[in-house]
């Protein structure tokens, strides 16, 4: 255990109590947090309200909870299926080569090349603000899962030429056996780190867009959270417990990502040398 | 002259201590090849690192000292082991193990043969004079001049070899440690790179240390050996004396396990695996494998003895320390035609 | 039936090296012929330098790469061509693979049992669990190992001497009628090789089994093989029967090899000439060992050398035989 960096431990903390925070949120919160003027507005902070309430009559700190639960789980869902999609192409070209390989790496090459932001705003303004969590959870994971892809490949295609996938063959393994118990041990450490990567980019991605007011409104998110800050002038009405919360949410849950992401690739890194 | 002087070299792992060598003594001479031979896993390639001075965590010298003599301006002067790497190059090389993978791949070799020149005088010399100077040297030892100007992956293993061999020795040092210098390597090329090694120490009269697990090379270049076993030395002596009359039983058993073309007879290989090195017994280390083993070997650890000039032995039945006895009838293999 | 078990027939393997405006062709296999009869189970060796193409041939008979020219038939079935599953698999029962490096024959990140038990259901056909328990028993035994001492176990927990029995254990499990091993012991110590090698003798004797030895070492060759074929740049430049080649080499390269073996006994006098750059050697228009050759005349820079069959039966790639005249194919008396 001396292996572990501080850095992963860190990491996961921060992590853990943004996790932590999104668990309660469902069986404490009242009814539906998100809904306006259920409280008197703006009152400051007291044992009622432990944030106080905001100018849309929420109560802050339940928001914010609420906020952290739907960006996790944005994060969650887009990192997961990007992954694994991704991983399973990338397998799937680096193995096979010849027409599969082309026509995959076509699809990887072309995902890349669009630009997502202007098709994002494109899709959010067809659907107007009412467009769900989940139609941006879809559109974030089409537009990120040719990057694992990309690397998922490479790494299949350096593996391939190894004894042992020969000797897997000389043994009867079908392709699908080989891919997932021969190939893909081999890149579950590095899988995990770019899972988790991943997760940042996504809520990065959820919460620019909803700054600008092209996520789902009616959902909360951290993002969303800021949205309506801004557009009720919080920074200048100095009703700091709004507006600051979710940007050192975002801005924490970032760096604790990234400390879990670099640190468990350290640790990796270091056990696998001991092998 | 270099001193090895109870020399126990371990290693740091998270399973625990390995003691790669204990107790090792021995002294290395100027004007000789010296083989180390054993099973993988026996200490030699880590007493090499000691005697190179390249000692690096997880490894230390938890005991003993390593000494290199050396005449500078006309003085001997004796160098201990944290010093040595001030010698790299000139006075001592290392040809470290699967040498073949340690050139950079994207760099000419003529440019990697540059640079590592950097900390000797040799480089005060200017890049052509150098570089003319390299290819004479080459051709010197029969590399095809053109290798200069290719990239490692455009040469065979063997001509890599060659190269690395060439490069080591360039400067003319007294010692040079090559670590299993032909292994995987097909039998001609091996042939050549060994006989290379020999006329440069002929033409040289410096000093090589050849570690091997394949008795026949040893057999092929060295005067003087050094038998190894689970870290410790099992058996000292002049080359054809050791092929003679091997006292050591391990040594017997490394000498008969090898085929001969023409030879019709059964043979077999070792069997067992050496002990733990992370808990090595008390006794006699080969005593699980040994034909002459008694219940007093597994207690006693032998300790080297003198059996005749030059010769040392191991082993507490051929060279019992009390009695000054005279050597045992020695075994000298199945009945061979 | 009595005709042929393993016929390779004029089988060539050419690569196009070398960058985008000067490619050069190299024929790592140049039309090698090579065959094994039916009925006795045979150790046929394949003997030469690395570079020789001897890896590429095995690979070749292995399937894992396809010939440029020729055809490679075994028991009838030709493995030339792209195979479809149910071939693939007749084949996989019929011919196996013992690879170089024990240590990279097996994911480091499974029980080496895996593959074992993989090989007995997908290719011996085992039904159930106890079927295939007891075939990967009965391989673990016939090479001298135990399932406790194998079964649970990852690659670095064995020696290579073990690991490399354990991977001849796998390949033996469908009873397989050839055996194709590429340099099986030349990463084991060389105080551990007859261990493995008295296995393929084992094989030979016991399970009947052919094996396509390939090695560069000859005295193991020597110890081990009914046939001899000996290799250089592609070529086969002697082959016939092992104790006829080895102890009256009638090729220079066969004279050569013997002689660099690191015997114990006898010192190494003569010089040797090592071999040039790969790239350099391929290209030759005549002998490609006239370089070397401590009998070479002109004519053997110049033409290509006749395939000379001897009394004895056995081939030779060679001018010297026929007294350096410019001749077809020819029999001689040795």
């Amino acid at each position: 255990m001396h292996l572990v960096k501080p850095r992963l431990v860190v990491g996961l903390v921060i992590v853990g109590i943004f996790v932590f925070l999104g668990i309660i949120a469902p069986p404490f919160a009242p009814e539906n947090p998100t809904a306006w003027n259920t409280y008197f507005r703006n009152m400051p902070p007291s044992t009622l309200h432990i944030m106080g309430t905001n100018n849309l009559g929420q109560d802050i700190f339940w928001v914010l909870t609420w906020s952290i639960r739907n960006s996790l789980w944005i994060g969650l869902s887009v990192a997961a299926f990007a992954t694994i999609i991704g991983v399973l192409v990338g397998l799937l070209a680096g193995f096979l080569g010849g027409a599969a390989d082309r026509a995959l790496t076509l699809c990887m090459d072309v995902v890349i090349a669009v630009p997502s932001l202007p098709i994002l705003i494109l899709i959010s303004a067809l659907l107007g603000g009412n467009s769900s969590l989940a139609i941006i959870a879809v559109v974030l994971v089409f537009f990120n899962w040719p990057w694992p892809g990309r690397q998922a490949r490479a790494m299949t295609l350096s593996l391939r030429e190894r004894e042992f996938i020969n000797v897997a063959h000389a043994s009867g393994e079908n392709i699908g056996k080989i891919l997932i118990l021969e190939i893909l041990p081999f890149m579950l450490g590095w899988a995990l780190a770019n899972f988790i990567n991943t997760i940042l980019v996504a809520i990065a991605a959820e919460s620019g867009l909803a700054i600008i007011g092209l996520s789902s409104l009616k959902e909360a998110t951290l993002g969303t959270m800021i949205y309506w800050a801004m557009q009720h002038q919080a920074l200048l009405l100095e009703q700091w417990l709004w507006i600051l919360p979710p940007i050192f949410a975002i801005m924490l849950l970032f760096i604790g990502l990234f400390l879990v992401s670099t640190g468990w690739s350290d640790y990796f890194a270091t056990r696998r040398g001991r092998q | 002259m270099i001193r090895i002087k109870n020399v126990s070299a371990y290693y740091k792992t998270v399973q625990g201590t390995v003691k790669a060598t204990e107790d090792v003594s021995f002294e290395i001479f100027d004007n000789e090849i010296v083989g180390i031979a054993g099973e993988s896993g026996c200490g030699k390639t880590t007493l090499m690192k000691a005697i190179y001075g390249n000692v690096e965590s997880p490894m230390y010298i938890a005991n003993g000292s390593i000494e290199l003599e050396v005449e500078e301006f006309g003085e001997k002067k004796i160098i201990p082991n944290q010093e040595i790497h001030r010698y790299w190059w000139d006075h001592i090389s290392y040809i470290p193990q699967a040498s073949m993978s340690v050139l950079n791949p994207v760099v000419r070799i003529k440019d990697q043969f540059l640079d590592s020149y950097l900390r000797s005088e040799v480089r005060a010399l200017g890049k052509q004079a150098l570089l003319a100077r390299m290819a004479a040297y080459l051709q010197e030892l029969e590399l095809p001049p053109e290798v200069l100007n290719a990239y490692p992956h455009q040469l065979s293993g063997g001509m890599r070899q060659r190269v690395i061999v060439a490069l080591a020795t360039f400067v003319h040092p007294k010692f040079v440690l090559a670590d299993e210098p032909t292994t995987a390597l097909d039998v001609v090329v091996q042939r050549g790179i060994l006989t290379m090694l020999m006329n440069l120490q002929k033409q040289l009269q410096n000093t090589f240390v050849i570690v091997s697990h394949d008795m026949g090379v040893h057999y092929q270049i060295t005067n003087r050996m050094v038998i190894m076993y689970a870290g410790r030395v099992v058996e000292i002596a002049n080359t054809d004396v050791l092929f003679d009359r091997p006292q050591h039983p391990y040594t017997e058993m490394l000498i008969n396990a090898l085929p001969r073309v023409g030879d019709d007879h059964q043979r077999s290989g070792i069997g067992g695996r050496p002990p733990s090195l992370l808990n090595p017994p008390a006794g006699c280390r080969f005593a699980d494998r040994c034909y002459l083993a008694d219940a007093g070997c597994t207690q006693v650890q032998p300790e080297l003895v003198e059996v005749e000039p030059g010769h040392f032995v191991a082993c507490l039945k051929r060279a019992p320390e009390t009695a000054a006895s005279a050597p045992q009838s020695t075994w000298r293999g199945t009945a061979s035609a | 039936m009595n005709g042929k078990f393993l016929e390779i027939r004029n089988v060539s393997k050419i690569y196009r090296i070398g960058g985008l405006f000067r490619p050069t062709k190299i024929a790592a296999v140049d039309h090698v012929n090579l065959s094994l009869d039916q009925g006795k189970a045979q150790v046929l060796s394949l003997v030469g330098e690395s570079g020789s193409g001897k890896t590429t041939l095995a690979r070749m008979v292995l399937h894992l790469v396809q010939p440029t020219e020729g055809e490679i038939i075994i028991e009838g079935m030709s493995t030339g061509r792209r195979l479809n599953r149910s071939q693939m698999k007749t084949f996989r029962r019929r011919a196996q693979p013992i690879f170089q490096n024990p240590f990279e024959s097996f994911s480091s990140r499974k029980t080496v049992d895996t593959y074992l038990f993989e090989t007995a259901r997908n290719i011996l056909g085992a039904k159930t669990k106890a079927e295939a328990h007891r075939a990967v028993d009965e391989a673990l035994v016939s090479v001298g190992l135990s399932a406790e001492r194998v079964i649970g176990r990852y690659p670095n927990q064995f020696s290579g001497g073990e690991l490399q029995r354990v991977s001849v254990a796998r390949a033996m499990i469908p009873h397989p009628e050839l055996l194709v091993a590429d340099e099986p012991v030349s990463m084991i110590d060389a105080s551990m090789r007859m261990n493995v090698v008295n296995l393929f003798k084992t094989l030979r004797d016991e399970f009947k089994v052919n094996i396509l030895y390939i090695t560069h070492d000859l005295s193991t060759a020597y110890y081990v093989s009914d046939r001899i074929a000996i290799m250089y740049r592609g070529n086969i430049v002697e082959s016939g029967p092992s104790t006829a080649v080895l102890k009256q080499p009638a090729h220079p390269y066969t004279e050569l090899l013997l002689d660099s073996v690191a015997k114990i006994g006898e010192k190494w006098h003569d010089v040797v000439r090592l071999p040039d750059m790969e790239s350099k050697e391929y290209g030759y228009v005549g002998c490609k060992f006239a370089e070397r050759c401590p009998y070479v005349r002109d004519i053997c820079r110049k033409m290509k050398p006749p395939m000379v069959t001897t009394e004895d039966a056995r081939e030779v790639l060679c001018f010297k035989l026929v007294n350096y005249e410019n001749v077809e194919e020819q029999k001689v008396a040795t």
